[in-house]
Order: C-alpha cells, then structure tokens, then sequence
C-alpha cells in the first residue's frame, strides 16, 4: 500500500514475483500505471474473471492476468533489453537482506545450496529506482537491513528503498536514512531491530498509507 | 518445387535428437512450451541431454508439462537455466533433488543474460558485455570490462543442436506468429540452434500470413508439427 505512493502517474513499472504483486491492487484510479511483466507484456491488467482466463496469458510468477488497453507483448530479448537498457522507471522485488550500502540478497537462502535468480538480477541491477518491501525482520526476530549481506547477492548498491512493516527507510551515500515509521514505534525500537545505525531524517514522521 | 517444412508427427520430427544433444527448450512457467515435442523426446528415451531452458521444476499447473518430465526420467546431464528450482524452499522439485545428490549439472545465468547469451548466439555475435551479475557470484570467473566508467561482465554466446520451439501459426515455410505471453524465449531460441523444430497450433499456405506479424521468419525453422491436443493439453 505505502510502496504504491512512490509510483508516479506515467511510470513504467515491474513488480516482482510474490508480495510485491499485490502493489497493483493499491494503484488509485486517476494514476496511469505501465506493469512490465519480464515474459514479455507491456500493460499487465488485473486477474481475469472467471470465464475471461487465457492460459497464455500470465504474469512473471506464472499467474494468470489480462491485458490492459495499449498492452502488447514481445520476446525475452527484447523485454530484457528493456530491462537492462534502464527504460523501468521502478522495479518492486522482494528481499531478504538489504545491507547498509544497498546491496540487495534476494534468491537464495544459502543452506538450501540452489535457488533461482530468474530476473531478479537484471531488475535490481538495472530498473532506475528498486523499492524493497518486506518484513523488518525474519521470523525469528533477526535484522534483514544488516551491515553487509551474509546471503548471496542479486546485484550490489541497487536498492533505493526499503518499506517494511514498521519503517520507511531510503539508502543514501550517507547511510540509511529512517523517513517514516510506523504508528506507535519509537526510533529506539527500530533501531534495535537493524543492524546498521539509521540516520533520523529531521522530517520524520508516521507511514502515511 | 515447393518448400515445405510439415512434418507427419512429433516423433518423426526428432527423431534424430542423439544422445547427448544440446537441446533449447522455449517456455517460461510452462507456457509456450512445447509439450508434445518434449512428450516424444520422452518417449524416444535420449539421454545425457544438455537443456537450455528458463525453467524446469514443474508443478504450475496440474498437468502442465515441462523440461522437469525429462528430469524426473533420468534423460538430462545438465541443465542451464536461471529458474531451476520453485521459488519455495518447501517445494522440491527433481532438478533440485538430483542436483543436491550430484546427479545432474545445473549452470545459471540472470534470466536477461540468459536470453542475451541465445540471442548473441543465434546472431552471430561472440559474446555481450552486461552489467547484470556484477559484485555476484554470477560473477565468478568473468572477464571484466569498465565501459565508460560502468562495470561489465563478460558473457558469451548460447548455441544447441536443437531448439524446441511453441508458437500459435506457421506456414509451411516455416514463418511463425505467437500468441500472447506464449512468445517468450521461443524467438531468440529459434535462431540459436542447428535445427530448430516449432509445435504450432494450426498450419496455414505461404501467404496466409500477415508478413508484418510474422515475428520468426521462416529461415530459422527447420521443421514443423501440429500438435495433437489430445496428446498434450
């Protein structure tokens, strides 16, 4: 929902696979949203209705969608040169570290010693602004925005962004700098659940949904 | 005297897959894949099979088939492809089976690297400089160029005995249209291997065609066959 704020009237845009998806539900009416969809669509529309499913038709993760007005499709190559040749105004992919200097770690937990990294890599590396979703912290309570990445990296110094459930934070030369925070959290308590120090910004304020 | 690249079924058109063979497979999450022609690969028993594919774990759809079915049956030697495994530690597959057992080769490459390498195959090209990878382990082993102050890795070009190809139309020249997100990476596979074999819906005379929605032309298609959707789905 938050993340849907920094999608701007116009903006080319591919979300990733999983929890970043749902940013599509979130896009206000008068906003005119481009989703790229890595398989080769410009102008992903909603999940079809019953009866409107065409099985080739889908997005990136496989799941069946529509095409909006003005849509249209074209191969790998090409939808990674895209890619690549920084023509996405945001990619909005999914974490699991982020370190201080905006390295990304998405793909791969490294006791399973295999996972896929599918477009993850070119996106992060490539896209003009990369925003992070994801839970401040992993189910077991450890920091996921940590000093340096421990999980193999996606692409390095990519992220622009972090939107947890408790925090906004932008990466900056400088360092983290913590923008919004969440209703009822002190500073205190996000900074015990992240590794690298936050800089305060001096307008903080409360996430604005 | 007339071309005409029809062949009578899936089997008769590879039959000459040895083993051994570097074979691409298009698709991507099982659509645009072409099932009856992985079906009769199948079925033929080729072995030590090198596959080019995006991914191959399967379980998109119930019963939907893809470069897994192969894998399950001991058919690959190695696999290169950037979405090997389901996003999901929980769930499986045979490639990760296999692979964590040291029974089967995986390489990976970023998707967009992956596609490019292909792409730099079929046209010609000795590799491409992309900055995707850099600072990763897709990294390891690269040679590395500073184009204008930005950092590169080298990657080089992608080539196979076979491409296995989905598209919706040919003619019997072997010019291609797709349908929607089905296109995929059949395109770029189509023009990256010694013999490219396309399963198409429906089979059309030269001319039947509109030339400006042609997106493979014919020149990169060896062989052609229907599918049998009783066969596949």
């Amino acid at each position: 929902m938050r993340v849907a704020k920094e999608l701007q009237d116009g903006f080319y845009v591919n979300l990733g696979i999983g929890l970043p998806t749902l940013v599509a539900n979130f896009i206000p009416p008068e906003k005119t949203i481009i989703f790229q969809s890595e398989n080769g669509i410009l102008g992903v529309g909603p999940f079809p209705e019953e009866g409107e499913e065409d099985a080739d038709l889908v997005n990136a993760g496989g799941q069946l969608v529509t095409l909006s007005p003005g849509g249209c499709f074209f191969h790998h190559a090409d939808s990674f040169a895209m890619i690549r040749g920084g023509h996405i105004d945001v990619a909005v992919l999914g974490g699991l570290q982020v370190s201080e200097k905006g390295d990304l770690a998405n793909w791969m937990i490294p006791q399973r010693r295999v996972g896929p990294i599918g477009g993850a890599a070119d996106l992060a590396a490539n896209a003009k602004r990369v925003i992070i979703p994801m839970e401040h912290t992993t189910r077991d309570g450890d920091a996921k925005i940590v000093k340096s990445c421990s999980y193999p990296l996606t692409a390095k110094e990519c992220v622009d962004l972090i939107v947890t459930d408790l925090a906004v934070i932008e990466v900056t030369k400088e360092g983290l700098v913590l923008k919004e925070i969440a209703p009822e959290w002190r500073v205190e308590e996000i900074q015990a659940l992240t590794e690298p120090k936050l800089i305060v910004d001096k307008d903080l304020r409360e996430v604005e949904l | 005297m007339a071309i005409n690249k029809v062949y009578e079924s899936a089997d008769s058109a590879i039959a000459d897959v040895e083993d051994e063979a570097v074979v691409m497979f298009g698709g991507f999450t099982a659509r645009g894949t072409p099932t009856g022609l992985i079906l009769a690969l199948k079925r033929k028993e080729t072995r030590n099979i090198t596959a080019i594919t995006n991914d191959c774990c399967g379980g998109w759809r119930l019963g939907d088939v893809d470069v897994s079915l192969l894998i399950e049956s001991k058919q690959v030697k190695k696999v290169i492809a950037s979405y090997p495994v389901a996003g999901s530690p929980s769930r499986v597959c045979a490639l990760e089976r296999q692979y964590l057992a040291g029974e089967i080769e995986l390489e990976m490459f970023p998707q967009g690297t992956l596609a490019e390498k292909i792409r730099a195959g079929g046209a010609g090209i000795g590799g491409v400089f992309t900055p995707t990878g850099v600072g990763t382990v897709f990294a390891q082993g690269k040679e590395k160029r500073v184009i204008d102050g930005k950092e590169y890795l080298l990657e080089l070009p992608l080539k196979a005995d076979f491409a296995f190809i989905r598209a919706h139309k040919a003619d019997k020249m072997g010019n291609l249209v797709y349908r929607r997100a089905a296109r995929n990476f059949n395109p770029p596979m189509a023009t990256a291997a010694r013999v490219t074999i396309a399963e198409v819906d429906e089979i059309v005379e030269p001319g039947e065609l509109d030339p400006e929605a042609i997106v493979t032309p014919g020149i990169y298609v060896h062989r052609i066959v229907k599918r049998n959707e009783t066969e596949t789905r």
